[in-house]
């Protein structure tokens, strides 16, 4: 294993001390439990988003909290889903009185912390209302699995929904526009090369060099097929393909394009995939309004990039045009 | 003879012994059909379980079950952590103020735990889960206790059972959890839940095969 690391069981403390002293006019971070506000919290008045989940996919979460996106974050181990414990004082410490948002990626471990949460948070008479994600077309959604996966739509998600809460709009209405961003919004994602997850110290899973993995989640976990490596715009199409098939976005549909990095793919790739993105997209009539490209939910040093696409209207698009300053995410202020 | 409060401290530092010795096969198992980390997450609870355990030594057993549950509970994370924490919370809460049990009382413990996890991960038998080996450690515990088994022997055909249940996870497909991702590919693995839920019943009849 070769990581610019300390001791692997310290990997996240010592990161959140990094954010601590990087952002202080951003946030706060606190230890034991450990969750990250935004430095002004709470936001009277306000409607306050939590998410959490586990770290390795920086900078989603803690980078996304600041004024126009997330009021809290808890991160959990690398790869695992935070405890009830951090999701509780999270809550209780940006709670401005209209109710907290939590948005939580559809897996088994983060349903179920959020879910324990949730009641111990109303149980203090905080009022709680939870979103799922669950984006991920490379999972066949079924009662006989978890369910699809929440991914790259994550990040759209708690922008889209961060302006609205900022905007002054009621848990409610939060809740039911984060719905509609969910059912509106498909990824489908691909690795070159698997990760180590620090205190495991091995790959997640062997990738021999002349092979990919299609429909990969973001915690390193095998997908659906193994082939052998192809061109950026053979992925390309077979990544857009089964999520423009999924929704499916239609001729004359207006979307968010999010060309995203699983952490070791550079920019330079990046474009090459969403080029030809735009291509397909518009051979089928659809027209890309808004973009995202860059490492925005990761998979610690993986190679690979997911695509998502977000099906927009006005208002969406205002949203997500509304200001937003945090450290990972940063326009119009 | 009776489990002593003794013999269910015994039990929870055996474990957690255990979890020290097979943290990487645990998370080895995961690697090919999860997310690779339940071993070193199993053994980060189980290290701070032992941290707290003399708090609440003289506590009855109830209590020291339900402490251990907490412990895991904001340790873990993770499906495994709730899962894990509901299982001693609900058999702490089921034995109570008592220090020391009857093997009847296990089986309800046991009982009681099995029910919690079916409820908070939907889960059903076959589906490729902890389950898996609870389900089978349960029902030879109870029909040994019917058959008028010892103590011993009781514990030690419901630690058969679980180890049976363990093996039979691996031709099947999962269902719940990350390794339901993969779909077929899931079958031909066994599954890391189902395992460390062996190893809790192993221990339990090892530890307490005099009681």
């Amino acid at each position: 294993m070769k990581k610019l690391i300390n001791n692997p069981e310290d990997v996240v403390k010592e990161e959140l001390k990094g954010i601590e002293l990087a952002h202080p006019d951003l946030v706060k971070v606190f230890y034991d439990p450990d969750f990250i506000i935004r430095a002004d919290s709470p936001v009277q008045g306000k409607v306050a988003l939590v998410s959490g989940g586990g770290s390795g996919h920086e900078p989603m979460h803690g980078g996304f909290v600041g004024k126009g996106m997330l009021d809290a974050a808890c991160p959990g181990a690398v790869f695992t889903s935070p405890t009830p414990d951090q999701m509780l004082e999270a809550t209780k410490a940006v709670d401005g009185g209209a109710g907290v948002l939590h948005i939580v990626k559809n897996y088994t471990g983060d349903v179920m912390n959020f879910e324990m949460a949730a009641d111990m948070a109303r149980d203090e008479g905080i009022e709680v209302e939870s979103v799922l994600v669950d984006d991920d077309v490379a999972v066949e959604d079924s009662t006989w699995t978890a369910g699809r996966r929440g991914v790259g739509l994550t990040v759209l998600m708690e922008k889209i929904v961060g302006a609205a809460a900022e905007e002054g709009r009621s848990l409610k209405e939060c809740a039911d526009l984060a719905r509609k961003v969910n059912a509106q919004g498909r990824s489908m994602g691909m690795a070159l090369t698997s990760c180590t997850v620090p205190h495991v110290g091995k790959p997640s899973f062997d990738l021999p060099e002349d092979e990919m993995e299609i429909g990969i989640g973001i915690h390193g976990e095998p997908g659906r097929h193994r082939i052998k490596l192809e061109s950026a715009d053979k992925v390309t199409e077979m990544l857009i393909q089964p999520v423009v098939e999924d929704l499916p976005f239609k001729n004359g549909d207006e979307v968010l394009l999010f060309v995203n990095s699983m952490g070791g793919t550079p920019l330079i790739e990046l474009y090459i995939v969403y080029k030809k993105a735009v291509e397909l997209l518009e051979a089928k009539g659809i027209k890309v309004v808004r973009h995202l490209i860059g490492p925005y939910i990761t998979s610690l040093e993986m190679a690979g990039t997911s695509i998502t696409l977000l099906k927009m209207d006005d208002d969406l698009k205002n949203l997500w045009d509304a200001p937003v300053k945090t450290a990972g995410m940063r326009w119009g202020i | 003879m009776a489990i002593t409060r003794d013999d269910v401290l015994n039990w929870v530092r055996d474990y957690a012994q255990v979890i020290e010795d097979n943290h990487e096969m645990l998370t080895d198992l995961d690697r090919e059909i999860g997310d690779a980390d339940h071993g070193a997450n199993m053994r980060r609870g189980f290290r701070a379980v032992l941290e707290k355990l003399p708090a609440v030594e003289d506590k009855d057993i109830g209590a020291i079950l339900k402490n251990v549950g907490m412990t895991l509970l904001s340790k873990v994370g993770g499906a495994a952590g709730p899962l894990y924490s509901t299982l001693f919370i609900k058999a702490g809460t089921t034995i109570g103020a008592k220090t020391e049990m009857e093997l009847t009382d296990w089986a309800k413990a046991l009982e009681a735990a099995t029910v919690g996890i079916a409820n908070l991960g939907k889960a059903l038998p076959n589906d490729k889960t902890m389950l898996d080996s609870l389900y089978p450690a349960l029902s030879a515990l109870n029909s040994a206790i019917e058959n008028g088994a010892s103590n011993g022997e009781a514990l030690q055909k419901s630690a058969d059972a679980a180890y049976e249940g363990m093996l039979a996870t691996i031709p099947l497909v999962a269902h719940k959890g990350r390794a339901s991702y993969l779909g077929e590919r899931s079958a031909g693995h066994q599954d890391p839940g189902a395992t460390s839920t062996y190893l809790l019943i192993k221990s339990a009849a090892e530890t307490w095969s005099d009681s």
